[in-house]
C-alpha cells in the first residue's frame, strides 16, 4: 500500500535542535518501530512525516514521491496520537466516521466502514457514547479505530499505548500485532517501550538526540547493537559495560581481570575498550574457565528469575539467574562468561567493533 | 467571606468548650451579616431609588421628606423615554437604537477579527510574539480618554466626526486587544492536537479550526463578547466628543444630556437609566451558562 521514506529531516525549537539528519526508509507492508528515550526526536520525526511540522531541512517521499510540501490532508496518511485526541463533544461513531465524512464518503460507506472497524476492536457498544464516557482503554481503541477506518498509504502511531495501564497494554500489544496481520498496510510506530519494540516490530529504528542510531530487525539490534548506546538502551536488565583493553590474545580489564580475547575483535592493541555482557550471557551458577571473579552485591528476585548484581571491583555485573539463587551480599562470587555473546565497543567513539564478522 | 473569616481567627478552646466556641461562631455570625448588610445597602440603595424615582409622580419626586413608600405608582416616565411629548419617537429612543447598532456591529467587528488573531497568537510560531502580544495589550495601559483629541482630529480628517461607523471602529479598536488577550487564553486550552487530528482526516488548516476548535470555544467567545458589548454600551466620552447630532448620538451621552438645563425631569432620568442598564443585565443573564462554564474552561475538559 505504501512506502514512507525521510531523508535527513532537520528541525530545531529555538536553540533545541530535535532532528538533526534523521534517515528513515519504511518498507510497503511493515511494521516499523522507532525506538528512543523521551526528547530523541521520535514525535517530531512522526509529525514531520504526517506534514504537522514544517521541517527546516531533508525531504519525505511517500510512494516514492515527494510529499515534502504536501498538506497533512494530501498525504493520505492516518495518525493515533499519544493524547488520542478524540474530538470531545462527538460520539465515537462521529469520530470514526470523520476521515470518511472530511473524503466525502457517501454515507452508507461510512456506516459499513465504522461497523467493520468496530468489530475489529471489539467497540460496537461504544459508538454512541462520547469521549468523556469512555475509559483510557476505551478512548484508545476508538482512537485507534477513526484511524484505521480507511485504506491511508500508512498508520503512523504515535506512543498509542503509553496512557494505557500495563495489563491493558500488553493486551493492546498482541491486539495491534494481529490487526497489522488482518489489515496488512504501513504501521510507522513511535515508542520509548523496547518491549513493544521488540515484540511488535518488523523493523526498528532506534534514535537518539534527533539521529537514528541504528536500523534493522528486532533481533539484530538485540543481538548486535550498533554502538555502547543502543546496547544500553535496548535490553532489560541494562547490559553490564566492563573497561578493558586488548593484550596480545586477552582481554585485560581496568578491574585486573584477564579474558581470553574473542576472535572476532578487531581491536588494536592497547586501545581503550568496554566489554558488554547481557545479564543472560553470564551466570553465576556454572563453573567456567572464561570467569570474572567478583563478590556478590545484591539480589534482585522477579519472581521468573532473580537478578543478581556482582561487583568485579568497582564496576558492576547483572545476572540474570534462576529464582531459586541464594547468597549473603559480600559472598564471593565467580561469573561465568559466554564470550561468543559478548558485545565489545570502542570506549572512545561507542561503536562495536567488527559484531558483523561473527 | 464566612470561611476566611473562620480560618483567619481561629476560636479560643476548641477542644473543651464546644458550646462556647458555637456562641462565638454565632457571635461572629452576627456582626457579618450586619457588615454585609450594611455593605448591601450601601450598594443597592442608588439602584433602589433609580427604581423608586422612575415610577413616580413628578411631584413625589420631589416630595419632602423623601417618600420610600405611600407614592402613587405611574409609567408615565418609561413612556417618555419612548414616546415624544407631541407623539411619535422621542429623540431618546432614537439614541437607544444607536446604542444597539453601536455596540452590537462593534463587538461582532472585534469577536470576528479578535478571535482568528487568537488562534493565530496560540497556534503558531510567530517572530517576536511575546513583544507582539505586549504591543497588543500596551494599548490599553493608558485610558482611552488621553487619545481623544488626536482621534477627534483624524476623524475630522477622514470624515468620520459624527457617524455611527465611526464610533463603531473606535469601539472595535478598543475591544479588539482585549478581545485577543482573553480569547488566547481559552484556545490555549483547547489541544492543539485536535486540529492535527482533523488536518490527518483530510480538513484543511482553517477547516479544522472552524468544524473542530471553534465550537469548543463558544463558551469563552460568548463571555468575551459580553464583555466587549458592556464596554462598548457603557461608552461615554469618545461618545460625547465624537458625535454632536441626534441621529448618531448613543444613549450615554443622550441620558447626561436630560441633566442640565433649567429644571431637570428626574423621572425620566432615572427611566432611562433603568432602560440604559437592562438589556447588559438580560444579556449577561441569557449567557450565564455560557459565562460560567467559559470561566472554569480548564476544570471540565480533558
Amino acid at each position: 500500500m505504501g512506502t514512507v521514506e525521510a531523508h535527513g529531516l532537520r528541525k530545531s525549537f529555538g536553540d533545541v535542535e530535535a532532528l538533526d539528519g534523521v534517515d528513515l526508509d519504511v518498507p510497503d507492508g511493515s511494521f516499523f518501530v522507532v525506538l528512543g528515550p523521551s526528547g530523541a526526536g521520535k514525535t517530531t520525526t512522526l509529525r514531520a512525516i504526517a506534514g504537522l511540522e514544517k521541517l527546516d531541512g531533508g525531504s519525505v517521499h511517500l510512494d516514492g514521491r515527494d510529499a515534502t510540501a504536501d498538506t497533512p490532508a494530501a498525504r493520505d496518511l492516518a495518525m493515533v496520537f499519544q493524547s488520542y485526541a478524540l474530538y470531545p463533544r462527538r460520539t465515537a461513531y462521529d469520530n470514526i466516521a470523520s476521515p470518511l465524512r472530511a473524503r466525502k464518503a457517501s454515507s452508507s460507506d461510512i456506516a459499513a466502514a465504522v461497523q467493520q472497524v468496530s468489530a475489529l476492536l471489539h467497540i460496537e457498544r461504544l459508538l454512541q457514547r462520547r469521549p468523556a464516557q469512555m475509559s483510557g482503554g476505551e478512548m484508545q481503541r476508538v482512537a485507534l479505530a477513526r484511524a484505521l477506518v480507511r485504506r491511508p498509504r500508512a498508520f503512523l502511531m504515535d506512543e498509542p499505548l503509553t496512557n494505557l495501564d500495563l495489563k491493558l497494554r500488553v493486551e493492546m500489544r498482541t491486539e495491534l500485532t494481529r490487526i497489522h496481520r488482518t489489515l496488512g498496510g504501513t504501521f510507522l510506530y513511535v515508542t520509548n517501550d523496547q518491549v513493544e519494540a521488540l515484540s511488535m516490530a518488523d523493523h526498528i529504528a532506534v534514535l537518539r538526540d534527533g539521529r537514528v542510531q541504528q536500523v534493522g530487525t528486532p533481533t539484530e539490534v538485540y543481538e548486535r547493537p550498533a554502538n555502547q548506546w543502543v546496547a544500553g538502551f535496548v535490553g532489560s536488565p541494562r547490559i553490564s559495560l566492563l573497561a578493558c583493553r586488548a593484550e596480545g590474545d586477552r582481554l585485560v580489564g581496568a578491574e585486573g581481570w584477564s579474558l581470553p580475547r574473542p576472535r572476532w575483535t578487531t581491536a588494536e592493541e592497547g586501545r581503550p575498550l568496554l566489554l558488554g555482557l547481557r545479564a543472560e550471557d553470564v551466570s553465576v551458577e556454572e563453573r567456567g574457565e572464561t570467569a570474572l571473579a567478583g563478590e556478590l552485591y545484591g539480589l534482585e528476585p522477579l519472581g521468573d528469575r532473580t537478578v543478581v548484581d556482582v561487583k568485579v571491583g568497582s564496576e558492576t555485573v547483572k545476572v540474570k539467574a534462576r529464582p531459586t539463587v541464594t547468597g549473603t551480599p559480600g559472598q564471593r562470587v565467580s561469573v561465568t562468561v559466554d564470550l561468543d555473546r559478548a558485545h565489545i565497543f570502542d570506549a572512545g567513539t561507542g561503536l562495536a567493533l567488527s559484531t558483523t564478522g561473527r | 467571606m464566612a470561611i476566611s473569616i473562620d480560618e483567619a481567627v481561629p476560636g479560643p478552646a476548641t477542644d473543651d468548650a464546644p458550646a462556647e466556641r458555637r456562641r462565638g461562631g454565632r457571635g461572629r455570625m452576627v456582626v457579618e451579616v450586619l457588615l454585609l448588610t450594611a455593605l448591601a445597602v450601601a450598594m443597592l440603595f442608588p439602584v433602589l431609588w433609580m427604581l423608586e424615582t422612575s415610577i413616580k409622580e413628578n411631584r413625589d419626586v420631589y416630595a419632602v421628606p423623601a417618600k420610600f413608600f405611600g407614592f402613587d405608582i405611574t409609567l408615565d416616565h418609561y413612556k417618555d423615554v419612548f414616546v415624544a411629548r407631541g407623539g411619535g419617537q422621542s429623540d431618546l429612543s432614537g439614541s437607544f437604537l444607536n446604542s444597539v447598532v453601536v455596540a452590537g456591529a462593534s463587538t461582532v467587528l472585534a469577536t470576528v477579527l479578535g478571535v482568528p488573531a487568537a488562534w493565530a497568537y496560540s497556534r503558531f510560531t510567530l517572530k517576536a510574539k511575546k513583544d507582539q502580544l505586549f504591543f497588543i495589550l500596551s494599548t490599553r495601559f493608558m485610558p482611552p480618554v488621553v487619545v481623544v483629541i488626536p482621534i477627534f482630529l483624524m476623524y475630522r480628517e477622514l470624515g468620520l466626526i459624527d457617524s455611527k461607523l465611526g464610533l463603531v471602529l473606535i469601539y472595535a479598536a478598543f475591544n479588539v486587544p482585549f478581545t485577543i488577550w482573553m480569547m488566547k487564553g481559552f484556545v490555549d486550552e483547547v489541544p492543539a492536537e485536535y486540529e492535527d487530528a482533523a488536518m490527518l482526516d483530510g480538513y484543511t488548516r482553517l477547516q479544522a479550526f472552524w468544524r473542530v476548535t471553534l465550537p469548543l470555544l463558544v463558551p469563552g467567545i460568548a463571555a468575551t463578547a459580553v464583555f466587549a458589548l458592556i464596554f462598548s454600551w457603557n461608552e461615554f466620552v469618545f461618545a460625547i466628543f465624537l458625535t454632536s447630532s441626534q441621529e448618531v448620538r448613543t444613549a450615554p451621552p443622550a441620558i447626561a444630556g436630560l441633566i442640565g438645563g433649567t429644571t431637570v425631569d428626574w423621572g425620566l432620568v432615572a427611566a432611562s437609566a433603568v432602560v440604559f442598564a437592562l438589556p447588559v443585565l438580560v444579556f449577561a443573564y441569557l449567557v450565564r451558562k455560557h459565562l460560567v462554564a467559559g470561566v472554569t474552561l480548564g476544570a471540565v475538559r480533558r
